[in-house]
């Protein structure tokens, strides 16, 4: 081979390695640098020559591979070294087991204390139900805040919304077992949820890019605590297997072990996500595009056939209908945050096209028996709740279909779509947030 | 002349935003018109007008495409958008302010500010 061309297939592959520079960006940049030798070589330089002038001009390599990385955080946002403003400010390292093992065990405590103090299973008391994303997500709060080394300021704003929850789900009377308890049990845990993007996000609340970093975030979690859920269900099959025998009651120690197991889980999660995310990574967009197909068939299948036989929806469906939009909205935003937005439209955004315009066919028509079962039936708790989610739902949905129509059709870039949903999530928040602090008394607690 | 490096940093977009409104163009050709537009006073390391590139694309100001010219080499050509148009005339009206704010100052209330030409 030519020494130059030796040369520059060595210099590609040194450019190559940094890890947020593409297959397709080396190419640009080698483009670049045999125009530069071609150039240079007309100006009577030796070929060499103009390969090291070409290069040097080219800069120094580390500041060129920050600064892509520094633009396409999302190919590495594992790393999460990229503030704003200022030079590559390492988030504190892995402090190893003791990291996650302090703030895991201490859920798991917590978990116990209440649930002794409620006298749980034999009594159901409300107040653990409504109290319990209080008992674990400080804990999660706690330790990404630690991992960020917030300031004093960022902890207190950290902590203010678990202190505002306790005050509400405690101080507010309650009718046991009333519905607007059991609404703030089911929405709380959303609400704090979205109360630890704040230390996630190391106090960056206002950056579209750290906030879909923590729907990714979001998504690797749910991944990883379904896997932890099924390894501990099978570690308890056996366990109990193997004591049932020897006449130890195996539902005793299940009574024990889960709630604490599944507090736990929480923060080990996390802490996985946080420190093995490349294993992630790779199966993040290998799971959407397998989900995202079978889901935009069942969901079209379903709007038609509910279209075309008008079933009416009761009660029960309705909720199912509910579960399953929330659970759609998820594919969707983590579909979104998995995929490279330099790259231009392609079959799978049909598909998720597809699946947004089916969830927006059947939230109409869930919208729309709701509605009629208020006219006959008048507000209850539980269908102000469901009628605001809807809505919530439904102009999430709308316009999350018109961009990605503009977008496949090539009218904008992909980045609106990404901006709209992380422009959106402070709408979840509140809206969760309201259905705790404000649907309780405005239905007298009943 | 070293001109700071914020204000090369600064004015970098605004530069490529304006450059690619006289038509489409590719990464070296673009800074080759960045030194003749500067007389050569403005040095962009060649490198890092990549990043910058990439970032003005996902932010939707300019379409990208590689193409092969009929005697020339592959290269991905860049082309801006509407959407870049608007923001350089919006950047365009801030870079005015702030040209006309320093003009006015380095005329001096007696009209020239002499002092500083030999300083």
């Amino acid at each position: 081979m030519d020494p130059v061309e030796a040369q520059i297939a060595e210099w590609r592959a040194y450019v190559a390695k940094a890890p947020a520079v593409g297959d397709r960006d080396v190419d640009e940049l080698e483009a670049h640098l045999r125009d530069q030798i071609a150039e240079l070589d007309a100006m009577d330089l030796t070929a060499d020559e103009a390969f090291l002038v070409a290069v040097k001009r080219m800069g120094d390599l580390d500041s060129l591979s920050r600064e892509f990385a520094r633009e396409h955080s999302g190919r590495l946002w594992k790393q999460l070294v990229l503030r704003d403003g200022d030079d590559a400010e390492p988030v504190r390292r892995s402090g190893g087991w003791l990291e996650v093992l302090v703030p895991a065990v201490g859920a798991a405590v917590a978990v116990q204390v209440a649930r002794l103090a409620a006298g749980f299973p034999d009594q159901e008391p409300g107040w653990l139900l409504r109290n319990a994303g209080l008992l674990v997500l400080p804990f999660l709060a706690g330790y990404l805040a630690r991992r960020r080394r917030l300031d004093t300021r960022g902890w207190l704003v950290t902590a203010a919304p678990f202190v505002l929850a306790a005050l509400v789900v405690n101080l507010y009377p309650f009718r046991p077992g009333g519905a607007t308890e059991v609404l703030v049990g089911l929405h709380l845990p959303v609400v704090l949820w979205l109360a630890v993007a704040h230390p996630y996000m190391g106090g960056t609340l206002r950056s579209h890019e750290r906030r879909m970093d923590f729907v990714r975030f979001t998504g690797e979690w749910i991944i990883y605590y379904v896997l932890i859920a099924l390894g501990g269900s099978v570690l308890l099959l056996l366990t109990g297997a193997i004591l049932d025998p020897i006449g130890v009651d195996v539902e005793l120690v299940a009574e024990w072990v889960v709630p604490s197991g599944a507090a736990g889980a929480v923060i080990v999660s996390a802490w996985l996500v946080e420190s093995k995310q490349h294993v992630v990574e790779n199966m993040a967009p290998v799971l959407t595009l397998l989900f995202t197909p079978l889901f935009a068939v069942m969901l079209s299948v379903a709007a038609v056939a509910y279209l075309v036989s008008g079933a009416a929806f009761d009660r029960e469906l309705l909720g199912v209908f509910d579960a399953l939009l929330v659970v759609v909205l998820g594919l969707v935003l983590y579909a979104t945050s998995a995929r490279d937005p330099s790259r231009p439209a392609g079959l799978m955004d049909g598909v998720r096209l597809l699946t947004v315009a089916s969830a927006l066919v059947l939230d109409v028509l869930v919208l729309g028996s709701m509605v009629a079962r208020i006219g006959d039936l008048g507000f209850t708790p539980n269908r102000a709740a469901a009628l605001g989610l809807n809505l919530v739902l439904l102009v999430n949905l709308g316009w999350t279909a018109w961009l990605s129509l503009r977008f496949l059709t090539g009218r904008v870039p992909f980045h609106r779509v990404e901006r709209w949903q992380t422009a959106y999530l402070p709408v979840f928040a509140g809206w969760a947030a309201a259905v705790v602090v404000v649907l309780p008394p405005v239905f007298g607690f009943e | 002349m070293q001109i700071d490096k914020n204000l090369v940093a600064a004015s970098a977009t605004p530069l490529v935003l304006a450059i690619l409104t006289e038509g489409e163009s590719y990464g070296y050709a673009i800074l080759k018109r960045v030194r003749e537009l500067s007389g050569g006073e403005l040095e962009w390391t060649d490198g890092m007008l990549y990043p910058l590139l990439h970032r003005l694309r996902r932010l939707g100001y300019v379409t990208t495409e590689w193409r092969t010219p009929p005697e020339g080499r592959r290269r991905r050509y860049y082309a801006i958008t509407d959407d870049g148009r608007v923001a350089l005339a919006e950047q365009r009206r801030q870079w005015m302010t702030v040209t006309r704010a320093l003009g006015d100052v380095w005329r001096g209330p007696g009209g020239l500010m002499p002092a500083l030409g030999e300083a």
